[in-house]
């Protein structure tokens, strides 16, 4: 009885640590990005970074995350809906397998390899048929992205759609649905939550990362007139400017950029987990 | 070959207690130490000092050193922290790592050359024209004499003294066009411009070799020769830094890097030994 209830305090008080930890990740980046968002003299919030000119600010940077999740995602998102749908169809079941442990496998590869893979032959081909710039561009660093976010969002929408599918199936047989007509008017339908999970999911994961974009973006702070433009991103920058002198106003910006993404992938979590509670609770309210 | 012939010599000494008269070698003064020293910061500092620890750590075994890079901003906040014993930086510091009570040791004269594709038939550039194409206001090579294509500019990043001398001597602190890639180090720069026939970056004279191209600056080539007679004159020193007077070991190691030994070492990386 004893050795229970201890094992439960251990159990609380990791929980309690972790949670005390964010709280204290929270805190500390407000204490120090705070100040930075209300200095008037290095102004965060404005479009130029000129740092020998002493101007400092991360709109761009913020334009370059978001417009690199947006597009990844709008890219990637049709291409794992489609694959989910074929490993769902019961006549492709044994391609179905395969492609399912290529898609575990594809989540497996460090996005170094990605990064590196895309230097030496994405980069100089997108340079050399559009020839509008370097190569290092919003478009090179957004199709290595979609490589990133696929496997997580097909991964997320299988592992839901799934189940679903074996449930209606006998349903939608004893009404005489084609397979395809049970993924278009049954399956597709009531995971409407799963995708929007899988959606947000794969956003969180296009802004947080840093090597791709550091690698491929090319990292001009910048506003991009296409998408061919050098962009930076949130991330990129910490990368790049985390080696200058404490303390300076350059250094200072990054905790202003550091509170941005954590917000960002703290309301993206919360998003997520909000729609799986809910969705939980209408199938559960249905099936009553 | 002659430094496993120097330890051998020197491992003949121990042996046999013959006192090595006449024979007093650099590496004397690190007989009677021992533990370990760290080093970190600047890039371009990494191959003497990779040398001299290679050839410390084999003639005393009780010594160690690691080496480390991130730049010069890495190298200064470091050292001010205590974490490692020598901080190096490719710039002077700055009064905010200043204050921290750092002491700097310059060994080296190093120079940061504007490099293009070698395929660019561009032989030489006015200063003017690199301030130009930095700052956007010529970006097709034609108006250069080169081929119709489009200029992409390459500089380094924020924490870099390679940018922080080229922005302040060849460019004369104008901005840089925000359209420029940023790459993070002296080699993805040499990487970048080795594969992009429209590319236009700079990296310090020491990484040049043939997968790059470095043009005449207003009449002058970049070599090390222009830069150590001062002919050329986007020149920065490469320095060492200690938090507070260093002591044994730290001591030890800067006083061999500006001993004859160093010397060498500093001109087999490319760059020009300057003394105390």
């Amino acid at each position: 009885m004893t050795t229970q209830i201890s094992a439960e305090r251990i159990l609380q008080l990791l929980a309690a640590s972790v949670l005390l930890l964010i709280v204290l990740l929270f805190g500390f980046l407000m204490w120090f990005a705070l100040p930075v968002f209300f200095n008037p003299q290095t102004s965060v919030l404005s479009l130029h970074w000129q740092p020998e000119q002493g101007q400092f600010g991360i709109v761009a940077m913020i334009a370059g995350s978001g417009l690199l999740g947006l597009l990844a995602l709008l890219l990637a998102f049709p291409i794992a809906l489609g694959i989910t749908g074929f490993c769902l169809l019961p006549r492709y079941r044994r391609p179905a397998r395969f492609i399912r442990a290529l898609i575990r496998l594809m989540a497996g590869i460090p996005t170094v390899v990605y990064g590196l893979a895309a230097v030496f032959l994405l980069v100089p081909l997108i340079r050399e048929t559009f020839r509008t710039g370097s190569g290092f561009s919003l478009i090179s660093a957004t199709l290595v992205i979609v490589l990133l976010i696929l496997p997580v969002m097909v991964m997320m929408l299988d592992s839901q759609c799934r189940p679903l599918a074996k449930e209606l199936r006998m349903v939608s047989a004893s009404l005489g649905f084609s397979d395809l007509q049970t993924l278009y008017h049954l399956v597709l339908p009531n995971a409407r939550r799963a995708m929007a999970s899988a959606a947000l999911l794969g956003f969180g994961r296009a802004i947080g990362d840093t090597l791709l974009p550091l690698m491929l973006a090319g990292n001009a702070p910048q506003l991009p007139d296409s998408v061919f433009d050098s962009v930076r991103t949130l991330t990129a920058h910490i990368g790049l400017v985390l080696a200058t002198e404490n303390d300076s106003a350059m250094y200072n910006s990054l905790f202003a950029a550091g509170l941005l993404l954590l917000t960002i992938s703290v309301l993206v979590t919360l998003l997520i987990r909000y729609m799986t509670s809910s969705a939980k609770a209408t199938t559960e309210g249905s099936e009553s | 070959m002659r430094l496993k012939f120097r330890f051998i010599k020197l491992l003949l000494c121990s042996v046999l207690a013959v006192p090595a008269v006449g024979m007093a070698s650099e590496l004397d003064r690190f007989e009677n130490l021992s533990g370990t020293l760290n080093i970190a910061g600047g890039t371009a500092h990494i191959p003497v000092m990779k040398q001299a620890a290679k050839t410390i750590m084999s003639a005393n075994n009780d010594i160690r050193i690691t080496i480390a890079g991130g730049g010069s901003g890495v190298g200064a906040q470091q050292v001010a922290k205590g974490l490692v014993e020598i901080g190096n930086t490719g710039r002077p510091l700055k009064p905010g790592e200043l204050k921290y009570g750092l002491l700097s040791f310059p060994f080296a004269i190093d120079g940061v050359a504007v490099i293009v594709n070698p395929t660019n038939p561009i032989q030489q550039l006015s200063s003017q024209q690199v301030m130009d194409i930095y700052s956007g206001k010529i970006t097709n090579w034609k108006s250069l004499g080169g081929e119709d294509r489009q200029i992409n500019i390459f500089t380094r990043d924020e924490a870099s003294g390679t940018r922080s001398v080229f922005v302040k001597k060849l460019l004369n602190k104008s901005p840089v066009s925000t359209q420029a890639n940023v790459v993070p180090s002296n080699g993805a720069m040499k990487t970048a411009i080795a594969r992009d026939p429209g590319a236009i970056g700079y990296s310090s004279v020491g990484y040049i070799d043939q997968t790059v191209k470095a043009p005449i600056l207003d009449n002058v080539l970049p070599t090390n020769e222009a830069c150590a007679s001062g002919e050329y004159p986007v020149v920065r020193k490469l320095y060492m830094n200690t938090k507070g007077q260093p002591q044994g070991l730290t001591q030890a190691f800067i006083d061999y890097i500006y001993g004859p030994d160093g010397a060498e070492f500093i001109r087999e990386a490319g760059y020009i030994p300057v003394g105390h």
